[in-house]
Protein backbone atom coordinates (compact mmCIF):
# COMPACT_ATOMS: atom_id res chain seq x y z
CA UNK A 1 0.00 0.00 0.00
CA UNK A 2 1.33 3.48 -1.12
CA UNK A 3 0.18 6.93 -1.32
CA UNK A 4 -0.27 8.56 -4.85
CA UNK A 5 2.76 10.74 -5.40
CA UNK A 6 0.81 13.27 -7.43
CA UNK A 7 -1.61 14.04 -4.70
CA UNK A 8 -1.88 17.93 -3.82
CA UNK A 9 -2.74 19.30 -0.65
CA UNK A 10 -2.99 22.98 0.26
CA UNK A 11 -2.73 24.60 3.63
CA UNK A 12 -6.38 24.59 4.15
CA UNK A 13 -6.93 20.76 3.83
CA UNK A 14 -7.93 20.81 0.01
CA UNK A 15 -7.21 17.52 -1.40
CA UNK A 16 -6.57 17.16 -5.32
CA UNK A 17 -6.11 13.63 -7.15
CA UNK A 18 -4.98 14.04 -10.47
CA UNK A 19 -5.28 10.76 -11.11
CA UNK A 20 -9.46 10.26 -10.50
CA UNK A 21 -10.21 14.38 -10.96
CA UNK A 22 -11.36 14.12 -7.53
CA UNK A 23 -11.31 16.85 -4.96
CA UNK A 24 -11.68 17.03 -1.23
CA UNK A 25 -11.03 18.26 2.10
CA UNK A 26 -9.55 17.39 4.83
CA UNK A 27 -9.03 17.76 8.54
CA UNK A 28 -5.09 18.63 10.53
CA UNK A 29 -4.85 14.97 11.51
CA UNK A 30 -6.05 13.96 7.73
CA UNK A 31 -3.41 16.46 6.27
CA UNK A 32 -0.85 15.40 8.86
CA UNK A 33 -1.32 11.81 7.40
CA UNK A 34 -1.06 12.17 4.22
CA UNK A 35 2.07 14.77 4.15
CA UNK A 36 4.11 11.78 6.03
CA UNK A 37 2.77 9.25 4.13
CA UNK A 38 4.02 11.24 0.93
CA UNK A 39 7.39 11.44 2.81
CA UNK A 40 7.69 7.89 2.96
CA UNK A 41 7.12 7.67 7.16
CA UNK A 42 5.54 3.91 7.41
CA UNK A 43 2.46 2.80 9.79
CA UNK A 44 4.23 2.78 12.97
CA UNK A 45 6.36 5.60 12.33
CA UNK A 46 3.05 7.34 11.90
CA UNK A 47 1.27 6.32 14.77
CA UNK A 48 4.62 7.36 17.43
CA UNK A 49 4.85 10.45 15.47
CA UNK A 50 1.05 11.65 15.62
CA UNK A 51 0.75 10.40 19.43
CA UNK A 52 3.68 12.21 20.21
CA UNK A 53 2.24 15.71 18.38
CA UNK A 54 -1.64 15.18 19.14
CA UNK A 55 -3.18 14.48 22.62
CA UNK A 56 -4.50 11.43 21.41
CA UNK A 57 -4.30 7.51 23.00
CA UNK A 58 -2.70 4.86 20.78
CA UNK A 59 -5.69 2.74 20.63
CA UNK A 60 -8.04 5.27 19.37
CA UNK A 61 -5.81 6.81 16.97
CA UNK A 62 -4.93 3.11 15.58
CA UNK A 63 -8.95 2.85 15.33
CA UNK A 64 -9.20 5.87 13.52
CA UNK A 65 -6.24 5.02 11.39
CA UNK A 66 -8.05 2.11 10.10
CA UNK A 67 -11.32 3.56 9.16
CA UNK A 68 -9.23 6.75 7.33
CA UNK A 69 -6.85 4.30 5.74
CA UNK A 70 -10.11 2.86 4.32
CA UNK A 71 -11.15 5.77 2.83
CA UNK A 72 -7.90 6.81 1.24
CA UNK A 73 -7.99 3.97 -0.10
CA UNK A 74 -11.71 3.99 -1.67
CA UNK A 75 -10.95 7.53 -3.07
CA UNK A 76 -7.87 6.01 -4.96
CA UNK A 77 -5.72 8.50 -3.14
CA UNK A 78 -3.74 5.23 -1.48
CA UNK A 79 -3.01 2.67 -4.14
CA UNK A 80 -2.40 -1.55 -3.37
CA UNK A 81 1.02 -2.06 -4.21
CA UNK A 82 0.47 -4.31 -7.20
CA UNK A 83 -1.76 -1.76 -9.14
CA UNK A 84 1.01 0.94 -9.03
CA UNK B 1 6.15 20.37 25.00
CA UNK B 2 1.78 20.72 24.93
CA UNK B 3 0.33 18.39 22.38
CA UNK B 4 -2.45 19.86 20.05
CA UNK B 5 -5.84 18.70 20.37
CA UNK B 6 -7.25 15.64 18.25
CA UNK B 7 -9.43 15.78 15.99
CA UNK B 8 -10.03 11.87 14.30
CA UNK B 9 -8.91 12.55 10.84
CA UNK B 10 -11.71 12.28 7.95
CA UNK B 11 -11.82 12.94 4.63
CA UNK B 12 -14.47 14.45 2.46
CA UNK B 13 -15.20 14.55 -1.15
CA UNK B 14 -16.31 17.05 -2.41
CA UNK B 15 -19.06 17.64 -5.27
CA UNK B 16 -20.09 20.16 -7.51
CA UNK B 17 -23.72 19.93 -9.92
CA UNK B 18 -26.80 19.23 -8.51
CA UNK B 19 -27.55 21.45 -5.69
CA UNK B 20 -30.28 21.84 -3.83
CA UNK B 21 -32.28 25.38 -4.46
CA UNK B 22 -33.37 25.33 -0.76
CA UNK B 23 -30.42 25.32 0.41
CA UNK B 24 -30.28 23.48 3.39
CA UNK B 25 -30.18 24.30 7.26
CA UNK B 26 -27.43 23.28 9.27
CA UNK B 27 -27.59 20.99 12.72
CA UNK B 28 -24.57 21.67 14.00
CA UNK B 29 -25.13 24.27 16.11
CA UNK B 30 -23.94 22.30 19.80
CA UNK B 31 -27.06 22.68 22.56
CA UNK B 32 -25.42 22.75 25.46
CA UNK B 33 -28.13 23.25 27.53
CA UNK B 34 -31.74 22.99 28.60
CA UNK B 35 -33.88 26.00 30.11
CA UNK B 36 -30.69 27.20 31.73
CA UNK B 37 -29.41 23.82 33.07
CA UNK B 38 -26.36 22.32 31.09
CA UNK B 39 -26.73 19.20 29.47
CA UNK B 40 -23.78 17.11 31.05
CA UNK B 41 -25.20 17.72 34.36
CA UNK B 42 -28.41 16.51 33.51
CA UNK B 43 -27.16 13.31 31.89
CA UNK B 44 -24.52 12.76 35.35
CA UNK B 45 -27.43 13.24 37.69
CA UNK B 46 -30.13 11.55 35.39
CA UNK B 47 -27.81 9.05 33.45
CA UNK B 48 -28.21 8.65 29.26
CA UNK B 49 -30.66 7.96 27.59
CA UNK B 50 -32.98 10.71 29.34
CA UNK B 51 -36.13 12.57 28.09
CA UNK B 52 -36.27 16.08 29.37
CA UNK B 53 -39.02 18.20 29.34
CA UNK B 54 -39.63 22.24 29.91
CA UNK B 55 -42.27 22.91 31.92
CA UNK B 56 -41.61 26.73 30.56
CA UNK B 57 -42.39 25.12 27.20
CA UNK B 58 -45.51 23.81 27.70
CA UNK B 59 -46.74 26.20 29.54
CA UNK B 60 -45.57 29.05 26.88
CA UNK B 61 -46.97 26.91 23.91
CA UNK B 62 -50.47 26.47 25.79
CA UNK B 63 -50.80 30.19 26.86
CA UNK B 64 -50.27 30.78 22.59
CA UNK B 65 -52.53 28.52 21.61
CA UNK B 66 -55.60 29.77 24.35
CA UNK B 67 -54.47 33.60 23.15
CA UNK B 68 -54.48 32.23 19.39
CA UNK B 69 -58.68 31.39 19.67
CA UNK B 70 -59.76 33.05 22.70
CA UNK B 71 -58.71 36.50 20.78
CA UNK B 72 -60.73 35.08 17.85
CA UNK B 73 -63.75 33.49 19.97
CA UNK B 74 -65.64 34.09 23.02
CA UNK B 75 -66.09 30.46 24.08
CA UNK B 76 -63.03 28.20 23.86
CA UNK B 77 -62.08 25.49 25.97
CA UNK B 78 -58.86 23.35 25.82
CA UNK B 79 -58.95 19.30 27.26
CA UNK B 80 -55.54 17.62 27.12
CA UNK B 81 -55.23 14.93 25.24
CA UNK B 82 -53.78 12.25 27.21
CA UNK B 83 -52.92 9.96 24.80
CA UNK B 84 -50.34 12.19 23.77
CA UNK B 85 -48.14 12.22 26.92
CA UNK B 86 -50.36 11.15 30.12
CA UNK B 87 -47.06 11.71 32.47
CA UNK B 88 -48.92 12.97 35.79
CA UNK B 89 -46.58 16.14 35.58
CA UNK B 90 -47.07 16.94 32.09
CA UNK B 91 -51.19 16.57 32.71
CA UNK B 92 -50.94 18.25 35.51
CA UNK B 93 -48.87 21.34 33.86
CA UNK B 94 -51.99 21.66 31.37
CA UNK B 95 -54.40 21.42 34.32
CA UNK B 96 -52.93 24.19 36.13
CA UNK B 97 -53.03 26.01 32.60
CA UNK B 98 -57.11 25.26 32.63
CA UNK B 99 -56.96 22.53 30.17
CA UNK B 100 -60.16 20.00 30.84
CA UNK B 101 -58.83 15.97 30.21
CA UNK B 102 -59.99 14.03 27.12
CA UNK B 103 -59.30 10.27 27.29
CA UNK B 104 -59.35 7.39 25.33
CA UNK B 105 -59.77 4.63 27.48
CA UNK B 106 -60.61 3.57 31.13
CA UNK B 107 -56.78 3.77 32.01
CA UNK B 108 -56.52 7.24 30.51
CA UNK B 109 -59.96 8.23 32.28
CA UNK B 110 -58.66 6.68 35.74
CA UNK B 111 -55.27 8.74 35.59
CA UNK B 112 -57.24 12.06 34.78
CA UNK B 113 -59.75 11.67 37.96
CA UNK B 114 -56.56 10.50 40.22
CA UNK B 115 -54.94 13.82 38.70
CA UNK B 116 -58.14 15.80 39.97
CA UNK B 117 -59.87 16.62 36.66
CA UNK B 118 -63.70 16.57 37.99
CA UNK B 119 -65.53 13.95 36.12
CA UNK B 120 -67.39 16.72 34.33
CA UNK B 121 -64.58 18.02 33.19
CA UNK B 122 -63.38 14.70 31.22
CA UNK B 123 -64.05 13.79 27.34
CA UNK B 124 -64.43 10.31 27.17
CA UNK B 125 -63.50 9.55 23.57
CA UNK B 126 -62.14 5.94 21.41
CA UNK B 127 -64.39 2.91 20.25
CA UNK B 128 -63.78 0.87 22.86
CA UNK B 129 -65.97 1.67 26.22
CA UNK B 130 -67.17 -1.35 27.70
CA UNK B 131 -70.28 -1.34 30.21
CA UNK B 132 -68.78 -0.35 33.20
CA UNK B 133 -66.38 2.12 31.39
CA UNK B 134 -69.44 3.37 30.56
CA UNK B 135 -71.25 3.34 33.97
CA UNK B 136 -68.12 5.28 35.58
CA UNK B 137 -68.23 7.76 32.84
CA UNK B 138 -72.29 8.54 33.32
CA UNK B 139 -71.41 8.27 37.57
CA UNK B 140 -69.01 11.33 37.24
CA UNK B 141 -71.39 12.95 34.66
CA UNK B 142 -68.69 12.85 31.80
CA UNK B 143 -68.85 13.74 28.29
CA UNK B 144 -69.52 10.80 26.19
CA UNK B 145 -68.21 10.44 22.64
CA UNK B 146 -70.58 7.94 21.30
CA UNK B 147 -67.94 6.07 18.28
CA UNK B 148 -70.25 3.72 16.79
CA UNK B 149 -74.16 2.36 17.44
CA UNK B 150 -73.27 -0.62 19.37
CA UNK B 151 -72.04 2.15 22.34
CA UNK B 152 -74.98 3.83 21.38
CA UNK B 153 -77.49 0.73 21.94
CA UNK B 154 -75.07 -0.25 24.85
CA UNK B 155 -75.17 2.92 26.50
CA UNK B 156 -78.98 3.32 26.34
CA UNK B 157 -79.49 -0.36 27.57
CA UNK B 158 -77.00 0.66 30.64
CA UNK B 159 -79.70 4.13 31.24
CA UNK B 160 -82.99 2.12 30.77
CA UNK B 161 -84.47 1.95 34.27
CA UNK B 162 -81.24 3.38 36.06
CA UNK B 163 -82.68 6.81 36.75
CA UNK B 164 -79.67 8.54 35.10
CA UNK B 165 -78.94 10.72 32.06
CA UNK B 166 -75.89 10.69 30.34
CA UNK B 167 -74.03 13.67 28.62
CA UNK B 168 -73.45 12.41 24.79
CA UNK B 169 -72.03 13.67 21.86
CA UNK B 170 -71.50 11.84 19.00
CA UNK B 171 -68.10 11.70 17.01
CA UNK B 172 -68.62 12.44 13.10
CA UNK B 173 -66.39 11.72 10.69
CA UNK B 174 -66.47 13.26 6.92
CA UNK B 175 -64.68 14.38 3.97
CA UNK B 176 -62.80 17.75 4.44
CA UNK B 177 -60.74 17.31 1.19
CA UNK B 178 -57.72 15.73 2.62
CA UNK B 179 -56.44 12.23 2.05
CA UNK B 180 -56.69 9.83 3.96
CA UNK B 181 -59.57 10.41 5.10
CA UNK B 182 -60.11 8.78 8.89
CA UNK B 183 -63.50 7.45 8.48
CA UNK B 184 -63.01 4.68 11.27
CA UNK B 185 -63.86 6.64 13.98
CA UNK B 186 -67.24 8.29 14.76
CA UNK B 187 -70.44 7.97 12.14
CA UNK B 188 -70.00 9.21 8.66
CA UNK B 189 -71.28 13.22 8.14
CA UNK B 190 -71.87 12.28 3.72
CA UNK B 191 -73.88 8.93 4.33
CA UNK B 192 -76.00 9.80 6.89
CA UNK B 193 -74.77 7.98 9.75
CA UNK B 194 -74.32 10.95 12.05
CA UNK B 195 -77.79 12.20 11.43
CA UNK B 196 -79.33 9.31 12.06
CA UNK B 197 -76.96 8.53 15.44
CA UNK B 198 -78.14 11.83 16.00
CA UNK B 199 -81.91 11.11 15.64
CA UNK B 200 -81.86 8.00 17.90
CA UNK B 201 -80.12 9.83 20.43
CA UNK B 202 -82.90 12.46 21.04
CA UNK B 203 -85.22 9.26 20.76
CA UNK B 204 -83.82 8.59 23.87
CA UNK B 205 -84.69 11.14 26.72
CA UNK B 206 -82.02 9.80 29.37
CA UNK B 207 -79.50 10.91 27.13
CA UNK B 208 -78.93 14.56 27.19
CA UNK B 209 -77.48 15.15 23.39
CA UNK B 210 -74.85 18.12 24.31
CA UNK B 211 -72.02 18.44 21.39
CA UNK B 212 -70.51 17.11 18.35
CA UNK B 213 -67.38 15.93 17.99
CA UNK B 214 -64.77 15.42 15.09
CA UNK B 215 -61.03 14.64 14.77
CA UNK B 216 -60.13 14.76 11.00
CA UNK B 217 -56.80 13.83 10.64
CA UNK B 218 -53.25 13.60 12.58
CA UNK B 219 -50.04 16.53 11.51
CA UNK B 220 -52.90 18.61 9.05
CA UNK B 221 -51.12 21.02 7.03
CA UNK B 222 -54.27 22.38 5.68
CA UNK B 223 -56.55 24.75 7.77
CA UNK B 224 -58.68 24.14 5.22
CA UNK B 225 -59.89 20.95 6.09
CA UNK B 226 -60.80 22.39 9.89
CA UNK B 227 -62.86 24.97 8.02
CA UNK B 228 -64.69 22.18 6.32
CA UNK B 229 -64.91 20.22 9.48
CA UNK B 230 -66.20 23.27 11.13
CA UNK B 231 -69.41 23.95 8.65
CA UNK B 232 -70.03 20.51 8.71
CA UNK B 233 -70.33 20.42 12.60
CA UNK B 234 -72.46 24.05 12.41
CA UNK B 235 -74.73 22.35 9.91
CA UNK B 236 -75.47 19.29 12.47
CA UNK B 237 -75.96 21.81 14.79
CA UNK B 238 -78.39 24.09 13.14
CA UNK B 239 -80.26 21.34 11.99
CA UNK B 240 -80.22 19.72 15.67
CA UNK B 241 -81.92 23.39 16.48
CA UNK B 242 -84.61 23.49 13.71
CA UNK B 243 -85.80 20.00 14.31
CA UNK B 244 -85.40 19.26 18.27
CA UNK B 245 -85.29 22.96 19.35
CA UNK B 246 -81.92 22.37 21.17
CA UNK B 247 -78.80 24.15 21.28
CA UNK B 248 -75.85 22.74 21.08
CA UNK B 249 -73.54 23.12 24.00
CA UNK B 250 -70.46 22.82 22.18
CA UNK B 251 -68.43 21.97 18.79
CA UNK B 252 -65.27 20.04 19.44
CA UNK B 253 -63.05 19.91 16.72
CA UNK B 254 -60.64 17.45 18.09
CA UNK B 255 -57.05 17.70 17.44
CA UNK B 256 -54.30 17.21 14.83
CA UNK B 257 -52.16 20.17 14.34
CA UNK B 258 -48.82 19.81 13.00
CA UNK B 259 -46.06 20.12 15.20
CA UNK B 260 -42.60 21.89 13.83
CA UNK B 261 -41.37 18.44 13.42
CA UNK B 262 -40.10 17.38 9.84
CA UNK B 263 -41.79 13.86 8.18
CA UNK B 264 -39.84 11.81 6.52
CA UNK B 265 -39.93 12.16 2.78
CA UNK B 266 -40.50 16.12 3.46
CA UNK B 267 -38.60 18.21 0.99
CA UNK B 268 -38.87 21.27 3.30
CA UNK B 269 -38.67 21.39 6.90
CA UNK B 270 -40.98 21.01 9.74
CA UNK B 271 -41.38 24.40 10.82
CA UNK B 272 -40.80 25.93 7.18
CA UNK B 273 -44.38 24.42 6.01
CA UNK B 274 -47.13 23.82 8.63
CA UNK B 275 -49.78 26.45 9.83
CA UNK B 276 -49.47 28.78 12.59
CA UNK B 277 -51.75 27.89 15.67
CA UNK B 278 -53.51 31.26 14.81
CA UNK B 279 -54.05 30.03 11.04
CA UNK B 280 -55.73 27.52 12.85
CA UNK B 281 -57.35 29.24 14.95
CA UNK B 282 -58.38 31.67 12.08
CA UNK B 283 -60.18 28.88 10.02
CA UNK B 284 -62.21 27.39 12.49
CA UNK B 285 -63.41 30.25 14.59
CA UNK B 286 -64.15 32.26 11.52
CA UNK B 287 -66.42 29.51 10.25
CA UNK B 288 -68.18 29.32 13.11
CA UNK B 289 -68.66 32.92 13.38
CA UNK B 290 -69.72 33.20 10.23
CA UNK B 291 -72.41 30.18 10.49
CA UNK B 292 -74.94 32.52 11.60
CA UNK B 293 -75.54 31.60 15.31
CA UNK B 294 -76.81 34.05 17.64
CA UNK B 295 -74.42 35.48 20.05
CA UNK B 296 -76.11 34.15 23.46
CA UNK B 297 -76.06 30.68 21.40
CA UNK B 298 -72.85 30.32 20.49
CA UNK B 299 -71.21 26.85 20.95
CA UNK B 300 -68.35 26.63 23.28
CA UNK B 301 -65.34 25.37 21.00
CA UNK B 302 -63.79 22.50 22.08
CA UNK B 303 -59.68 22.00 21.39
CA UNK B 304 -58.31 18.70 21.72
CA UNK B 305 -54.51 19.28 20.26
CA UNK B 306 -52.35 16.99 21.37
CA UNK B 307 -48.74 17.30 19.55
CA UNK B 308 -48.90 20.80 18.69
CA UNK B 309 -48.62 21.68 22.42
CA UNK B 310 -46.42 19.17 23.84
CA UNK B 311 -43.48 17.99 20.91
CA UNK B 312 -41.42 21.46 21.34
CA UNK B 313 -41.41 20.41 25.18
CA UNK B 314 -39.90 17.02 25.00
CA UNK B 315 -35.94 16.40 24.65
CA UNK B 316 -33.74 13.32 24.42
CA UNK B 317 -30.79 13.18 25.38
CA UNK B 318 -28.56 10.27 25.02
CA UNK B 319 -24.89 9.32 24.09
CA UNK B 320 -22.59 7.80 21.57
CA UNK B 321 -21.67 4.21 21.78
CA UNK B 322 -19.50 3.36 18.62
CA UNK B 323 -18.86 4.79 15.45
CA UNK B 324 -18.08 2.45 12.06
CA UNK B 325 -18.31 2.49 8.38
CA UNK B 326 -20.43 0.61 6.67
CA UNK B 327 -19.46 -1.54 3.63
CA UNK B 328 -20.62 0.68 0.94
CA UNK B 329 -18.49 3.19 2.97
CA UNK B 330 -21.32 5.34 4.60
CA UNK B 331 -20.20 6.20 8.21
CA UNK B 332 -22.88 4.94 10.86
CA UNK B 333 -23.35 6.19 14.20
CA UNK B 334 -24.83 4.05 17.11
CA UNK B 335 -26.30 5.76 19.74
CA UNK B 336 -27.76 4.35 23.22
CA UNK B 337 -31.62 5.78 22.14
CA UNK B 338 -33.43 3.85 19.79
CA UNK B 339 -36.59 3.32 17.88
CA UNK B 340 -37.71 1.69 21.49
CA UNK B 341 -37.66 5.37 22.88
CA UNK B 342 -38.45 7.22 19.79
CA UNK B 343 -40.99 5.97 18.56
CA UNK B 344 -41.73 9.09 16.39
CA UNK B 345 -38.52 8.33 14.19
CA UNK B 346 -40.54 6.38 12.52
CA UNK B 347 -42.14 8.81 10.49
CA UNK B 348 -40.08 11.83 11.70
CA UNK B 349 -36.60 12.87 10.62
CA UNK B 350 -36.07 14.36 14.07
CA UNK B 351 -33.28 17.33 14.93
CA UNK B 352 -30.48 16.39 16.37
CA UNK B 353 -27.66 18.46 17.89
CA UNK B 354 -24.07 17.51 19.52
CA UNK B 355 -24.42 18.66 23.27
CA UNK B 356 -20.72 19.36 22.89
CA UNK B 357 -18.27 21.93 21.21
CA UNK B 358 -17.94 20.73 17.44
CA UNK B 359 -15.12 21.51 15.35
CA UNK B 360 -15.63 22.73 11.55
CA UNK B 361 -15.63 19.50 10.18
CA UNK B 362 -19.23 17.67 9.47
CA UNK B 363 -19.77 13.71 7.83
CA UNK B 364 -22.96 12.47 6.15
CA UNK B 365 -23.89 9.40 8.76
CA UNK B 366 -26.96 6.93 9.19
CA UNK B 367 -27.97 7.36 13.24
CA UNK B 368 -28.93 3.67 14.79
CA UNK B 369 -30.17 2.87 17.92
CA UNK B 370 -28.86 0.57 20.38
CA UNK B 371 -31.13 -2.54 19.71
CA UNK B 372 -29.78 -5.66 17.84
CA UNK B 373 -32.63 -5.33 15.44
CA UNK B 374 -32.30 -3.66 11.90
CA UNK B 375 -35.40 -1.84 12.30
CA UNK B 376 -33.48 0.48 14.52
CA UNK B 377 -32.91 3.25 12.87
CA UNK B 378 -33.03 7.07 14.23
CA UNK B 379 -32.15 8.92 11.13
CA UNK B 380 -30.88 7.31 7.49
CA UNK B 381 -29.15 10.28 6.49
CA UNK B 382 -28.51 13.04 8.85
CA UNK B 383 -24.98 15.66 8.08
CA UNK B 384 -23.45 16.10 11.87
CA UNK B 385 -20.13 17.32 12.89
CA UNK B 386 -17.72 14.63 14.10
CA UNK B 387 -19.00 12.12 16.51
CA UNK B 388 -17.01 10.08 18.98
CA UNK B 389 -17.64 7.56 21.42
CA UNK B 390 -18.73 8.95 24.49
CA UNK B 391 -20.38 12.32 22.70
CA UNK B 392 -23.85 13.54 23.76
CA UNK B 393 -26.29 14.37 21.57
CA UNK B 394 -29.94 15.93 22.20
CA UNK B 395 -32.76 15.07 19.88
CA UNK B 396 -35.73 17.92 20.03
CA UNK B 397 -39.29 17.69 19.43
CA UNK B 398 -40.23 14.19 21.28
CA UNK B 399 -42.66 15.47 23.50
CA UNK B 400 -45.88 14.03 21.99
CA UNK B 401 -45.84 10.29 21.95
CA UNK B 402 -43.05 8.72 22.47
CA UNK B 403 -43.36 8.58 26.25
CA UNK B 404 -46.83 6.52 25.58
CA UNK B 405 -45.70 4.49 22.80
CA UNK B 406 -42.18 3.44 23.60
CA UNK B 407 -41.29 0.00 23.65
CA UNK B 408 -39.76 -1.86 26.71
CA UNK B 409 -38.09 -4.24 24.27
CA UNK B 410 -34.34 -5.15 24.53
CA UNK B 411 -34.11 -2.26 26.44
CA UNK B 412 -35.82 -0.84 30.04
CA UNK B 413 -37.07 2.88 29.67
CA UNK B 414 -35.12 5.63 31.17
CA UNK B 415 -35.96 8.41 33.67
CA UNK B 416 -37.63 11.44 32.46
CA UNK B 417 -36.42 14.80 33.92
CA UNK B 418 -38.99 18.07 34.49
CA UNK B 419 -37.07 21.34 34.28
CA UNK B 420 -39.49 23.67 36.23
CA UNK B 421 -40.18 27.00 35.83
CA UNK B 422 -37.39 28.07 38.34
CA UNK B 423 -35.00 25.79 36.61
CA UNK B 424 -34.77 23.05 38.80
CA UNK B 425 -35.26 19.24 37.65
CA UNK B 426 -37.68 17.22 38.83
CA UNK B 427 -37.81 13.35 38.29
CA UNK B 428 -41.40 12.72 36.71
CA UNK B 429 -40.78 9.20 35.82
CA UNK B 430 -38.20 6.93 37.43
CA UNK B 431 -35.95 4.58 34.87
CA UNK B 432 -37.38 1.10 34.97
CA UNK B 433 -34.64 -1.79 36.85
CA UNK B 434 -34.79 -5.50 36.35
CA UNK B 435 -37.09 -5.66 39.28
CA UNK B 436 -39.91 -3.46 37.33
CA UNK B 437 -39.94 -5.84 34.56
CA UNK B 438 -39.62 -9.09 37.24
CA UNK B 439 -42.54 -8.19 38.94
CA UNK B 440 -45.44 -9.24 36.37
CA UNK B 441 -43.46 -12.43 35.78
CA UNK B 442 -44.25 -15.68 37.15
CA UNK B 443 -42.72 -19.02 36.83
CA UNK B 444 -44.76 -22.08 37.02
CA UNK B 445 -43.12 -24.63 39.81
CA UNK B 446 -41.86 -27.21 37.36
CA UNK B 447 -39.60 -24.65 35.22
CA UNK B 448 -37.80 -23.28 38.27
CA UNK B 449 -34.73 -25.15 38.66
CA UNK B 450 -32.54 -27.04 35.50
CA UNK B 451 -29.47 -28.44 35.24
CA UNK B 452 -27.29 -27.15 32.13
Amino acid sequence: MHINKNIAISETGFVFNPLTGDSFSTNQVGQEILRKLQGGTNQEELLKHLTEKFNIDKTTLEKDMTDFMLMLNSYQILMDDEKA
Amino acid sequence: MTKLSYERPVITKLNTGTMNKFGTRTEYAPVTQIDGVPVKKLIADYGSPCFVISERTIRDTYKNAVRAFKSRYPKVQFAWSYKTNYLNAVCNVFHSEGSWAEVVSIFEYEKALKNGVPGTKIIFNGPDKTESDLRTAIENNSMIHIDHFDELYQLSEILQDSGKKARVAIRVNMDTGIYPMWDRFGFNYEDGSAWSAINKIFAHPEMDFVGLHCHIGTYMLTTNAYSVAAGKLCDLAFNIKQRYNKNIEYLDLGGGFASANTLKGSYLQGGDIIPSVDDYAEAITSTILNYGFKPDELPTLFLETGRALIDDAGYLLGSVIAIKRLSDGRRATIMNFGVNLLFTAFWYNHRISPAQEISAQTEDMVIYGPLCMNIDVVRENINLPLLNKGDNVVVHRVGAYNMTQWMQFIQMRPKVVMIGMDGTPHIIREHETLDTMLRYEKMPAHLKEFKL
